[in-house]
């Protein structure tokens, strides 16, 4: 009997490999690390006996640079790290952004700085969205708040990179990365868009095609740069993805994504039951921000609060949305810790005395 | 002279039947003037890396990898498709080719600061997988591209601009053997260290690289071409002077010839 739909149980990280493997990958390249290593290990367990190539590197530099020769040669690849792995491959994620080369690169943060601790965080956010490597570039960047959205996201995420050429970033936690859920797969038809430019052997029908990074005349290098900022603003104006929860009424706003975003779908439950009119926005896209519809909601609402596990990082593009129009504060725990909904509730009506 | 007239040696015996073609630049490098200095190595690696393509009728199906250093424009030379990696990332990146497209011949073209110092983890690493890929190292003791730095491969008293003294071996560490060094790792199939300063070696060299694309067939391991060579501007050298170098100072340290060759067996299906 075939199942109409494929549902099972899985952590994020397994179903984030799953998802590669129905979505076409062709390859994939890592490194261990605590939380996300099920992603590696799922993957040379099934690959074998199913498609693609899933490659142990020897460290993140050298995964993050096969991603980069992979896609230069027009393969659907990805790869996946936590913090600290994180930020070892920024090196080459400048490259690929600079080179335009399509790919899924995963950030399962965990808390930092340092070496820091294997517990969930968002202290990531700067990194994952105002650049993290060299040069004037952007990742567009998928937040996931469910283990459902770490495998839409990353047939999603194909499809964006594939796109516009431009690698696409997903920025998990290790709490979505490890906590199981239900998840289901859909029946999908995958088209892999045609790359032309791909370095795949120079045939007699073509020019050669050359993946680079240099650019070593001024006038040339800012040809480049305009030319990304094109597309940047193309992504920006198209991409922006966000959920709003109860905001119709809303006279006080929490901003909060990913694993946050789920506590203070709880938090507007908790507030409303004692007559505080909450409401809840979800950036889905971390970059392109959506920026729009905070700067409409700023007119509606007499504060924002985002809540972050982290010092106080996506606060900065509150504030730059509302662009002064209303306060906007920050609760936010770090270290790993998970703020409990009653928690945040309590931060939120001292923030609003404060209004 | 003109560079079109440079690159048209055949202009001089065009109408006239008495002369026979002896030799011919090879249709696989470009027309682009190379940006090398007089007299140095790499335009020779360059010109035979060409030839023996060219020869092998492979050109559709080569994907070179350049480097970051003195050769980091190689892609400007050869028509073939190439991916310029990141500082020592080269052999990653090929392994990432490679591995998508298994049926066509990749190389990766870096010298001693790209291979042997910043990239060591990869290049170890690449070789001890036995990528079936080919290495082509250019080892001339010194950081080429930034003027004259000391090199992993810098000969002990080699005075750099950074080893202003000459390198001191207890305060800056060895000169560093990666062809004897990565030889017994079993990934490595073929291992030979020559040299472009005279022609007989340049005929040797070629037929090294020659090698390295041929046993990529087999699927048995990875090959790995060191080219002694030279770098005339930063040895503070003519031409002439630095190709005597290479055999009074680079070849006593680095002595040319085959490390490590594939038995009559491994070549049989060749």
């Amino acid at each position: 009997m075939e199942l109409k739909e494929d549902i099972r149980l899985m952590k994020g990280n397994e179903a984030m490999a799953e998802a590669a493997i129905q979505a076409g990958m062709d390859a994939y390249f890592g490194y261990p690390i605590t939380p996300q290593s099920e992603v590696l290990e799922y993957l040379t367990r099934e690959v074998p006996n199913r498609t693609g190539i899933a490659l142990q590197a020897e460290s993140e530099v050298a995964a993050i640079n096969m991603v980069y020769g992979a896609a230069g040669a027009g393969a659907r690849v990805w790869t996946s790290s936590s913090s600290p792995g994180w930020s070892l491959m920024q090196e080459g994620v400048s490259y690929i952004a600079a080179a335009e080369l399509p790919c899924l690169l995963v950030n399962v943060n965990r808390g930092g700085p340092g070496l820091g601790t294997i517990q969930p965080s968002q202290g990531d956010y700067f990194q994952a969205t105002k650049g993290g490597g060299h040069g004037d570039y952007h990742l567009l960047v998928l937040a996931p708040n469910s283990v459902q959205e770490m495998a839409d996201f990353v047939f999603l995420g194909f499809e964006l990179a594939e796109k516009y050429r431009t690698p696409v970033m997903m920025l998990s936690d290790g709490a979505i990365g490890q906590m199981m859920e239900k998840v289901t797969f859909h029946k999908r038809e995958i088209v892999k868009s045609a790359k032309p430019w791909a370095t795949t052997g120079k045939t007699e029908d073509r020019e050669r095609n050359i993946i680079t990074t240099l650019f070593i005349q001024p006038e040339k290098m800012e040809i480049v740069n305009i030319h990304l900022n094109a597309k940047y603003e193309e992504i920006k104006k198209n991409e922006v993805r966000y959920e709003e929860i109860e905001t119709k009424d809303a006279e006080y706003l929490l901003v909060a994504y990913g694993l946050s975003a789920r506590i203070s779908h709880k938090v507007v439950i908790l507030a409303r039951e004692k007559g505080i009119k909450l409401g809840l926005l979800r950036p889905i896209t971390l970059w392109p921000y959506p920026s729009d519809v905070l700067f409409k909601l700023a007119d509606q609402v007499k504060g924002m609060m985002t809540v972050e596990l982290n010092a106080g990082q996506m606060v900065e593009d509150v504030r730059l949305a509302v662009n002064g129009k209303v306060k906007v504060g920050h609760y936010g725990r770090m270290g790993g810790i998970i703020p409990s909904p009653e928690e945040v509730e309590e931060n939120l009506e001292k923030f609003i005395k404060t209004l | 002279m003109e560079n079109n007239e440079i690159l048209t040696p055949q202009c001089i015996v065009d109408g006239d039947d008495n002369y026979d073609l002896v030799y011919e630049k090879t249709n696989v490098m470009t027309d682009t003037r190379l940006h090398y200095c007089p007299g140095c190595g790499h335009s020779t690696a360059h010109k035979i890396l060409g030839e023996v393509i060219q020869e092998l009728g492979i050109q559709k199906d080569v994907i070179g990898v350049a480097p970051v250093g003195c050769s980091v424009f190689a892609y400007e030379y050869l028509h073939i498709d190439w991916q310029e990696a990141a500082h020592g990332r080269a052999t990653a990146a090929a392994t990432g080719i490679k591995r998508c497209l298994p049926d066509k011949y990749v190389f990766t073209y870096q010298g001693d600061g790209d291979l042997a110092a910043i990239g060591t983890a990869e290049t170890i690493h690449c070789i001890n997988r036995g990528e079936n890929i080919m290495i082509i190292f250019i080892n001339n003791g010194v950081y080429g591209m930034t003027s004259g730095q000391m090199a992993p491969t810098s000969l002990e008293g080699m005075k750099t601009t950074t080893s202003p003294y000459g390198r001191n071996v207890h305060t800056m560490g060895y000169p560093l053997k990666v062809s004897e060094l990565i030889a017994p790792l079993p990934g490595a199939f073929y291992v030979t260290r020559q040299t472009v300063h005279t022609p007989n070696a340049v005929r040797k060299a070629k037929k090294a690289i020659m090698n390295g694309f041929k046993y990529q067939k087999l699927g048995k391991g990875l090959s790995f071409i060191e080219i002694v060579s030279n770098c005339p501007s930063n040895w503070r050298m003519t031409p002439l002077q630095s190709n005597d170098f290479i055999d009074t100072d680079m070849l006593k340290y680095y002595p040319p010839g085959d490390i490590k060759v594939p038995s009559k067996e491994d070549l049989i299906n060749l």
